[in-house]
């Protein structure tokens, strides 16, 4: 316990960090978005299935660390923000690892009128220009939909595989607690078994993600006439980086997903958790069409520095807190 | 034994799989964004010593396994069994052939070993990183070859053989790596 007074970060690496935040306020300064710093402590939170929010109390009522800065920042946009960034901390209860850690750092952006390519198009400039400082190496850049991707690696088809054959699937790359799991739990676990350490070097977009795995995107049908959700992931040589919609601005339809969140948290004991009312007040009164992207900073700074862990790449990680 | 869930896993933690005794060696906690939690663990097998891979998913928990690392001193063998003491409490365990395994071909009584103990029985036996044996058996040494490379096998007093340089002879005791079975040097006597 003695050594874990120091920092985790190397000396330089903290210089290095700090011109990060500085370069990734300027690209959106550049690019006449607002910055807008948004509440870190609030009265509801998610009621995403997997993500556990850490709770607290607030003068004798409860309160929750918000694991991103979404609900605030769609509340700006429907009260007529435009386009704006906020990069700041977030919180995720059981998280933690090497690549993961309870309090992080995430950068997320909302662009209005805009849909889920142009906004890759985007982080793929910001990225470029943050990797290519000081180096001769272009950044490479890959585009792949979840399901051709998902079917070269396993030969399955993600969307139209029934559920039995992909918990089996599961079964096989892990253990035999998978033999009951959702579609969507499956899916996850096989793709980052098997597919994400196959994705190439560079920077990957994996667009499409299956219908049960939407959140807050909205759904399409593909060129094959399936129905995927409009949402995307980046990875970063092989590290899940960032998560992007083309936002779900429908209130009956978000509503609706929200309430099965919570029948699923109630039937799987996880702690209740109110549907965020202020949030859907803000839905009724109108999300103006946008694309959204969050993305883990640490993350990027950890593969920018070529670092092993997280740990690495913030001044205290948890197990030095 | 008490059960373990994923986030308390950590390397050196032992567990039973599958009804057999296995050693966690490394633990990743692995979490797609809006996905699903879970732990990717390597682990021993302690008893075959076979490696494994699994996938759990988070909050699912293991029983522990009843199974000790104890510095013990070789005692003896009767032909069936190897004898071990535990130093401060005298107390004597019988260690099958499968228990002892490859640490057989190093073993001299008195020498310090790590037992493991699986359910208080030995499961196995570690020999000490270096030991120091008599040669029993070689092909006459070549004096003053002591400069330039080349081996030969000799036998030692243990029944191991391990390469050793052309100038040793039979009666030499030698210094060796037990963890690669690699000569480490001539000791003098």
């Amino acid at each position: 316990m003695a050594d874990q007074w120091q920092p985790g970060i190397h000396m330089s690496s903290l210089h290095y960090r700090s011109e990060l935040l500085q370069s990734l306020r300027s690209f959106f300064q550049q690019r006449q978005v607002l910055e807008v710093d948004v509440p870190v402590l609030a009265r509801s939170t998610v009621t995403d299935i997997n993500i556990e929010s850490i709770s607290t109390l607030v003068s004798g009522n409860s309160g929750y660390l918000q694991t991103s800065p979404e609900y605030f920042m769609k509340r700006l946009l429907a009260a007529g923000s435009g386009d704006i960034f906020c990069l700041g901390k977030a919180f995720r209860d059981a998280e933690s690892g090497r690549r993961h850690n309870p309090e992080f750092t995430l950068l997320e952006w909302y662009r209005c009128g805009w849909d889920e390519h142009q906004l890759m198009a985007e982080v793929a400039e910001l990225i470029s220009q943050l990797a290519n400082v000081g180096a001769d190496t272009q950044l490479v850049v890959t585009k792949l939909s979840y399901g051709e991707c998902f079917k070269s690696v396993l030969g399955v088809d993600p969307h139209s595989a029934k559920i039995a054959s992909l918990q089996q699937m599961a079964v096989e790359a892990s253990s035999e607690s998978w033999a009951h799991e959702s579609r969507a739990n499956c899916l996850d676990l096989l793709f980052s078994l098997n597919v994400e350490p196959q994705l190439p070097n560079g920077l990957v977009f994996i667009y499409d993600y299956p219908a049960c795995q939407a959140a807050l995107a909205q759904l399409n049908l593909n060129a094959q006439g399936q129905l995927v959700s409009r949402r995307f992931e980046a990875f970063f040589n092989s590290m899940e980086l960032a998560n992007g919609y083309m936002e779900l601005t429908d209130a009956v339809q978000q509503r609706e997903r929200f309430e099965k969140e919570t029948d699923q948290r109630s039937a799987q004991n996880k702690p209740a958790v109110a549907i965020d009312e202020k949030l859907m007040a803000a839905l009724d009164s109108g999300l103006p069409p946008c694309a959204g992207v969050a993305l883990g900073v640490d993350r990027l700074l950890m593969q920018l520095l070529r670092a092993d862990s997280i740990d690495q790449a913030m001044a205290f990680s948890w197990q030095r807190c | 034994m008490a059960n373990y869930s994923t986030n308390e896993f950590r390397s050196g933690l032992k567990l039973m799989l599958d009804g057999d005794p296995c050693s966690i060696l490394e633990n990743e906690f692995v979490k797609p964004g809006k996905g699903q939690a879970f732990s990717r663990v390597k682990l021993r097998n302690l008893k075959s010593g076979r490696v494994l891979e699994k996938t759990f998913k988070s909050g699912e928990s293991l029983e522990g396994a009843d199974v000790i690392d104890m510095d013990m001193q070789y005692l003896y063998e009767d032909g069936d069994f190897w004898y071990f003491m535990e130093p401060d409490t005298f107390e004597q365990h019988q260690a099958s052939e499968q228990a002892v395994g490859e640490a057989l071909k190093w073993l001299r009584e008195q020498d310090i070993c790590v037992v493991t103990l699986y359910n208080g029985a030995p499961l196995s036996v570690v020999p000490p990183n270096h030991v120091e044996l008599e040669i029993v058996e070689t092909d006459p040494g070549l004096r003053g070859d002591t400069a330039q490379g080349g081996s030969k096998p000799a036998k030692l007093i243990t029944g191991a053989v391990v390469k050793v340089p052309l100038f040793l002879d039979q009666g030499d005791v030698i210094k060796v790596d037990t963890r690669t079975g690699e000569y480490q040097g001539r000791v003098k006597e």
